[in-house]
This record gives C-alpha cells, sequence and structure tokens, in this order.
C-alpha cells in the first residue's frame, strides 16, 4: 500500500505531531509525505531527513500558505490517484482537512485511529474515550486521522527521501485567511511535554491558578493545564483544557491538582505515563486513576512540593 | 423607479438569510456508556438521551443571529429515528422556525448525512449551516467538512466566534495553540466549539410553542442517496482499566514516591 501523509508545519518548521502519522503509515505501506505550503522548502528537507520516508512532495503555492482546507483537499484528492490511503493526525488542522478529502473521495473517514489492526482494520475511541471500537473499512482509499499519543513518534534523522514538487494548486476562492492569535510562551506544548501540571476548579479564581500552579510548572519545566471546570470558570484560556473536547496528551508526568477527575478530563490525560494527583477530597475519582496520591489542601501541599522539587 | 428597485434589494438581503441547523439525538452527556457484554456496542437501553451538547451551541449561535436581525428563518434537522422528534421539539422550543425529520432507524454514517443534508440544501437553499463540531457518541468530526466540501462551500470549522456581514462571515476557530480568523464567502458551513455562545434553556411557554410549530417527516428515500455504510465495527470494548496507585501521607512521601519513579 502506498501511503500519503500530512505534514503538520507552519511554513519554517514540521510540527511533531507528524511524527507519529509517519509510525501509523508505516504500519500500512510506503510512506510518502506532503508537504504544502508556501516557502516551505525547509519543512521539506525536515521531512525528508525523517525515518521511514520514501517521498517528500512539496506543493509550495500562495493558495497553501495558511492550509485552508478549500484549498488543500482537492490538491491532496488529486494526489490520491497513486496513493492508497491518506493520513493526517487528529490536531485540529487534520481534524479540519481530513473529512473534505474524504468527501472529496467519497469516502468515510477513519477518525482518531489507536492502533492499525490490519490493512482495513483500526481501534478508535468512541464515546469519549469510555469505549473502544474496532472498525473494518470496505473502502477502497482509506482517509484516516490518527491519535499522536497512541504511536511512537518517528526518528527526525536517519532517512534520506527524494523531494519533489507537485504543482496544481490553486485558490477555491471560497474562503480567505483573515489573521492568527497563537499564544507565544515559553513553555512546552501541551501535547508534547514531558510534564503537565494540570489545576482544577478548586483553585477557585485566575489569580490563585497563577499563585499555585505556575511556579511548580516552572520548577518542572512542564506545560500548564486545566480541566474544563476551570476552563469555565475562566481561570485559563480555552486552549488550556486537557479532556475530551480540549486536548489528549499523554505526558511522561501528569500532575491533576485541584481536579475532581470528570470523565471528560480522564478521557483527555489517562494515558499519561505517571498520574499523580493532589486533592483534598479523598473520594474523588481522579485517586482511581493516580499512580500516586495525596489527600491534602492543595493551597498548603503545592507551594510546600514547589519548595522540595 | 428606481429607488424603489433598491429599497427592494435592501429589502430581500435583510430577509434572505437562512440558517439549516442539523442537530442529532445522543447519549446525555452526564451518562456514562455502558459496553455491551457480548463487544456489539454500548447499551443504550433506558439510558437518557438528549440533543448533542455541540449541536445545542448551533442551534443558540443560529437563535442569536435571528435575534440580531442577521437571519430570517431558522430550520433544524435530524436524521435519525421517530424519537428524534424530541430532540427537534427541542430545538424548536429554544427558536428554530420549523424542523425535518429525515427518520431512519438505520445507522448513517457521517458520510452518509452529509449527502443527505446536502440535498436538503438544495431544497432549502441556506446561506448558512451551523453543525456541532462532532457528536459526543462517535465522536467523528466529519460531517460538516463533508458537507462543506459536496456543496464545494467554505467551512469555518470549531468555531470560538461568528460575524456575519452582507456576503461574508467571517469564523473565528479554536486551533491548536491560539485562533485563527477565516473570511468564508456566502453561502458557507460553520462548526460550532465549546466557547462560542451557551446555550438557553428552553423556557416552558416556549416548549408549549415548539409543539405546534411545523415538522416534516420524510424519509432517507426521499433524498435518492445512497447511505450504505461503509464502515462495518466488529468489536466495541471497554478501554483498558489504569489500576489505581497509592495514597502517599505528605509532601515528604510525594516528593519520594517522584523521585523513585524518576518523574523529577
Amino acid at each position: 500500500m502506498k501511503t500519503l501523509i500530512w505534514v503538520e508545519h507552519d511554513n519554517a518548521s514540521m510540527k511533531d505531531a507528524t511524527l507519529a502519522v509517519v509510525t501509523a503509515a508505516a504500519k500500512l505501506g510506503e510512506v510518502h509525505a506532503l508537504v504544502a505550503g508556501s516557502g516551505c522548502a525547509s519543512v521539506a528537507d525536515q521531512v525528508a531527513k525523517v525515518d521511514g520516508i520514501a517521498t517528500v512532495h512539496v506543493a509550495d503555492d500562495a493558495a497553501l500558505a495558511n492550509g485552508l482546507a478549500e484549498n488543500v483537499a482537492p490538491l491532496v484528492a488529486g494526489l490520491m490517484d497513486s496513493h492508497d490511503a491518506f493520513l493526517a493526525p487528529a490536531t485540529t488542522t487534520g481534524k479540519n482537512i481530513a473529512p473534505r478529502v474524504a468527501a472529496l473521495l467519497d469516502v468515510m473517514q477513519i477518525s482518531d485511529i489507536l492502533s492499525v489492526e490490519s490493512a482495513d482494520t483500526f481501534t478508535r475511541p468512541i464515546y469519549a474515550g469510555n469505549a473502544i471500537a474496532t472498525v473494518k473499512t470496505s473502502d477502497s482509499k482509506l482517509v484516516i486521522t490518527v491519535r499522536g499519543t497512541a504511536f511512537d513518534k518517528a526518528a527526525t534523522e536517519g532517512g534520506s527521501a527524494s523531494i519533489e514538487a507537485v504543482g496544481g494548486a490553486s485558490d477555491a476562492g471560497t474562503s480567505a485567511f483573515v489573521s492568527e492569535e497563537i499564544a507565544k510562551s515559553e513553555r512546552p506544548e501541551l501535547t508534547s511535554a514531558k510534564t503537565i501540571v494540570s489545576g482544577g476548579r478548586a483553585l477557585g479564581s485566575s489569580e490563585k491558578f497563577e499563585e499555585v500552579i505556575t511556579p511548580l510548572a516552572d520548577k518542572l519545566g512542564a506545560a500548564i493545564g486545566a480541566s474544563r471546570a476551570a476552563v469555565d470558570a475562566g481561570y485559563v484560556p480555552n486552549d488550556y483544557q486537557v479532556g475530551q473536547t480540549g486536548k489528549i496528551v499523554a505526558p511522561e508526568v501528569y500532575m491533576a491538582i485541584g481536579i475532581s477527575g470528570a470523565i471528560q478530563h480522564l478521557a483527555g490525560m489517562k494515558d499519561s505515563k505517571v498520574i499523580v494527583a493532589i486533592n483534598k477530597d479523598e473520594d474523588a475519582p481522579i485517586f482511581q486513576v493516580a499512580d500516586i496520591g495525596l489527600v491534602a489542601d492543595l493551597f498548603d501541599a503545592v507551594p510546600e512540593l514547589t519548595s522540595k522539587v | 423607479m428606481r429607488r424603489k428597485v433598491q429599497f427592494m434589494i435592501v429589502q430581500m438581503e435583510g430577509n434572505d438569510m437562512k440558517i439549516l441547523v442539523p442537530v442529532k439525538r445522543v447519549i446525555d452527556y452526564n451518562v456514562k456508556p455502558r459496553v455491551k457484554s457480548d463487544g456489539s456496542g454500548v447499551d443504550l437501553a433506558n439510558v437518557k438521551m438528549s440533543m448533542n451538547p455541540f449541536d445545542e451551541i448551533s442551534v443558540e449561535e443560529a437563535i442569536r443571529l435571528k435575534e440580531a436581525g442577521k437571519a430570517e428563518e431558522i430550520v433544524a434537522v435530524s436524521v435519525g429515528p421517530q424519537k428524534a422528534q424530541e430532540t427537534l421539539r427541542t430545538a424548536l422550543a429554544m427558536g428554530a422556525d420549523r424542523a425535518i425529520l429525515v427518520n431512519t432507524d438505520e445507522e448513517v454514517e457521517p458520510l452518509g448525512v452529509a449527502k443527505i443534508l446536502a440535498k436538503i440544501v438544495e431544497e432549502e437553499a441556506p446561506q448558512l449551516v451551523i453543525c456541532g463540531k462532532q457528536a459526543i457518541d462517535d465522536d467523528s468530526n466529519q460531517t460538516g467538512q463533508m458537507l462543506a466540501a459536496l456543496l464545494g462551500w467554505g467551512q469555518g470549522t470549531f468555531a470560538n466566534t461568528v460575524e456575519l456581514d452582507g456576503n461574508s462571515v467571517d469564523v473565528k476557530r479554536e486551533i491548536d495553540g491560539g485562533l485563527q480568523t477565516v473570511k468564508l464567502n456566502l453561502p458557507a458551513v460553520v462548526t460550532t466549539d465549546l466557547r462560542l455562545n451557551e446555550p438557553r434553556y428552553a423556557s416552558l411557554p416556549n416548549i408549549m410553542k415548539a409543539k405546534k410549530k411545523p415538522m416534516d417527516e420524510k424519509t432517507v428515500a426521499d433524498y435518492g442517496v445512497d447511505i450504505t455504510p461503509r464502515l462495518t465495527t466488529t468489536n466495541v470494548s471497554e478501554p483498558p482499566v489504569r489500576q489505581a496507585g497509592e495514597k502517599v501521607a505528605d509532601v515528604d512521601a510525594l516528593v519520594e514516591k517522584l523521585k523513585a519513579v524518576g518523574a523529577i
């Protein structure tokens, strides 16, 4: 099988999310990559070095600069004449583009796969991760999004793929990019951080969140996350949200502070390697998944922990 | 004469905006799904069902646009079993004007739903379709994008803010790491994210009134599209269970533990 993977990038560098897709695609067959963007030659060079990629197709066109699905999807659909499967990361970019490609190809997409069981069978989470479905497709072309935390990342060195330019991109004329506000931070990104310190509604205010959570995260070089309750209460912005409707994470260490452990939150972090919970309610569901639990008032325990690590 | 013509055009712009809002009946957000022991699926017998939360946000957004004088009519549509009527009544009670039920007991995949919706769009000619970004049962996150592809329309997925302006709509989208704004020509498809709005509860008088609002019943055959499933679910299982670890007595013990597992 010949696969085509979507390379996630910002026209300057490849995003990590791409690497898990390479691993998933390699289970199906030969891996070809598509770098679609504008002025994205350096991305193609990076991708060519990734272990396990045969060819990097580069579509460099102003219409592709911002990854608008309306312009990207026809390009991908065209390339699928000579590929059997299209795989994208289950990021906001992948989720935006892949279903549009699938509909153009008259294919039913398989979203957010956790494993490749065979060339036509995959597992994927349903009901917010409360169940795992095994699905078999009858489509002749495959369109798939890949959950990044479920696959190892391919090595960024060791490959020597050929780079080929592809043309045919155009502006569909239905949409235009206006602006982007990307939160700038010294911290690691939530989805790729080794350690995450997450706060819940028990923090009580945005001031307390900042006062209690931030110093511990600083000390550990960790990303900061939050439960939906904390986001809804306005303590932190939406992009901090870990959970089924937020970000799905699986760091080495996940610290849940003042988080009760609602189903929707657990769905977003339960694949973390070590889960640490600090909560004053000893019956909080978070303790049922935590490897290390401390029943304590977070306003005492967290500053003490910060001073001792 | 000329002034009169101009006046008519202005009138038309104000009255032309019809919004189509697809809604899905799903397991209630607060119910913990139970996997059937034979691996055939999730047990939905005697389980509370509700409107998909993201679809509530879609209905709310359409109503707000209407209240702001930017839309004339809101049509709610559901592809599902007879009981999806209840979900449509909820949409009507919130403020949708009329409803279409495409009655089917088959499970229709996002691609099939998108094909049916595309046919309804042909008939109804809405300027905007507002879908939830995903349904909380199959978590596919596909229907809106697929519909936009089939229609050749622009798509504003994961909307955080929707600003309708004449012939275009600005959609501020929730993306990894921040927000992105796109401008779409109308007609267009928007899919809603959590932060777009807080849906209202239907008042009792509005629930009563909703019973008198029109609801068309259709079948899949009325639209002449092939919705044969492409995917077969061969098994549904419980996710791997994570064992609880141990509780430590104090912060010092926690620090020891963290060191022991190499966390710090």
